[in-house]
């Protein structure tokens, strides 16, 4: 098994780490969206998908520590890598020109991770973590969203989300080697169309919760 | 027609590899809009040597955009910012009267400064060595259809060989990585019949020899790809990610 350490230690297998973990998050996110919309539904909707969510047991808990295990690989392997690179040039230019390869989201990447991290702990800790033995997650939720500090809060989060994928999703296939003339364009597409989606989709539930509820 | 400028120079000015370095400033005057930016930077050390000072060190040798051996990094841009050309191959036409221009060497951790602009690339032909042989037969020249290359391969193979060796991908890459230079090396062998008994070999050989150089990771940025005077697609880059994953997943390869 030496060579497998050996190969996930390589600049090319630390990548490999990025991307298979990145791309595991970009499913979670489009599952955890697709399961956030039913509180468009209302109280009984949104509640009752939480308990038939959590009666999927033992599958939540395994898929929360696959998570986990993912979440620590992507930071870890991420943190190695910004310095890593960083090392790589020990003096700068004086003067820094892009020729048009970069973009808002790769120039971003460790930094909009790492702001991620912060908002995914506190998010945790407020919904996650919340009590639930004498109120509903509905009840959480929505209460959360009373607060315009919270709106605003999250909306800053999901658009510093929504960045970090818009690089991220293309970039994960294109390090797995799939760069295939018919498909990338499509991958590309699928990962500015994705991005958005994550933006406005989850940044308009704490809007509509804090004007409609 | 024929246009003079004048233009401020910040150089970049360091005596050996140990040496602090620091950008100087001179003054560029009566530069023809014909002349390449090499051309400009003779007429400046021209000017230094009759005054009895050091004369700007750079690096060139064709002068024609074929060889690899110049390059600078001009105001932010490794090359100057006209795509698909040398350092050599840019002309001060592209410059406006009273511009201010950077020239900074190649920075990475990889190339250590010999003096001023010239910078120590040694690391590259390092991973060309990495690489290792292909298997060519010997003795008579064989028949020109002896191996069937389709000509889709080939047509890949040679814009991947076209990589003239500059480190301008390097430069560009805002992590300092030679990816472009190590994909365009695997892929051109690669995509051959010849260079196919040794790929998995060649490819675990040569991400080796990168990571042990001090290049940085790629996180695919697109720089290299903007930048390189040949135009060297990233599509080589994900080619020799899939030529180490198959060389570590599925080769006898250690
Ligand atoms: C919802 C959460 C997240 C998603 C969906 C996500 C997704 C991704 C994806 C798909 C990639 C591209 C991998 C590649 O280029 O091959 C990536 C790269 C990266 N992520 Fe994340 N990520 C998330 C959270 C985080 C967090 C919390 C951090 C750090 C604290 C982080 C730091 C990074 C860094 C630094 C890179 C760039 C690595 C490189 O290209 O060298 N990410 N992410
Ligand atoms: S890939 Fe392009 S930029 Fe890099 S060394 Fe080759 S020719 Fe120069
Ligand atoms: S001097 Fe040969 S490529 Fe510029």
């Amino acid at each position: 098994m030496n060579w497998f350490i050996h190969t996930i230690g390589s600049s090319i297998g630390k990548k490999l780490l990025m991307a298979i973990t990145g791309l595991g998050f970009c499913g979670f996110l489009a599952v955890h969206l697709a399961g956030n919309l039913t509180i468009y539904g209302g109280k009984a909707s949104f509640n009752s998908y939480s308990e038939h969510l959590h009666a999927l047991e033992p599958l939540v808990t395994i898929a929360e520590w696959g998570l986990l295990t993912f979440a620590v690989v992507h930071v870890l392997t991420g943190a190695v890598l910004f310095y890593q690179n960083l090392k790589a040039r020990p003096v700068r230019y004086s003067v820094n020109k892009s020729a048009g390869g970069r973009s808002l989201g790769s120039r971003t990447m460790p930094y909009t991770g790492i702001l991620l991290l912060a908002f995914v702990i506190f998010h945790l800790i407020n919904f996650h973590f919340a009590d639930r033995t004498v109120t509903t997650i509905y009840a959480i939720v929505s209460g959360a969203f009373k607060h315009p500090a919270y709106v605003v809060v999250y909306i800053i989060a999901v658009a510093i989300a929504a960045v970090h994928v818009s690089h991220g999703f293309w970039s994960a296939f294109q390090t797995i080697g799939a760069n295939h003339p018919k498909y990338m364009p499509l991958v590309r597409t699928i990962g500015t169309v994705f991005s958005l989606m994550v933006g406005i989709g989850f940044g308009a539930i704490p809007v509509y919760l804090f004007i409609f509820v | 027609m024929t246009k003079a400028i004048n233009l401020t120079l910040k150089v970049w000015r360091q005596k050996g590899p140990e040496d602090k370095g620091r950008l100087e400033t001179y003054d560029a005057k009566d530069i023809s809009t014909n002349m390449s930016f090499l051309e400009m930077l003779d007429v400046i050390n021209e000017q230094l040597t009759l005054a009895g000072k050091e004369p700007i060190a750079f690096d060139h040798d064709c002068r024609e955009g074929i060889c690899g051996m110049c390059g600078a990094v001009v105001n932010g841009r490794p090359h100057g910012p006209e795509k698909g050309t040398t350092l050599c191959q840019l002309h001060m036409r592209h410059f406006s009267d009273r511009d201010t221009i950077f020239i900074e060497p190649w920075r990475s951790r990889a190339f250590k400064i010999i003096k001023d602009l010239v910078v120590d690339r040694g690391a590259l032909d390092r991973l060309i060595q990495a690489g290792g042989y292909i298997s060519a037969n010997t003795g008579g020249a064989p028949d020109a259809n002896a191996i069937p290359v389709p000509q889709a391969s080939a047509e890949l193979a040679f814009d991947a060989a076209a990589c003239i060796g500059c480190g301008a991908c390097v430069a560009a890459c805002p992590n300092a990585s030679a990816m472009l230079f190590v994909g365009a090396k695997v892929s051109h062998l690669v995509l051959l019949p010849q260079g196919e008994p040794e790929a998995a070999q060649r490819a675990t050989a040569m991400v080796r020899e990168m990571d042990s150089l001090g290049f940085g990771n790629c996180s695919n940025e697109r720089e290299c790809e903007a930048e390189c005077p040949k135009e060297i697609s990233i599509t080589n880059i994900a080619r020799l990610n899939r030529e180490y994953f198959k060389s570590r997943f599925f080769s006898n390869v250690k």
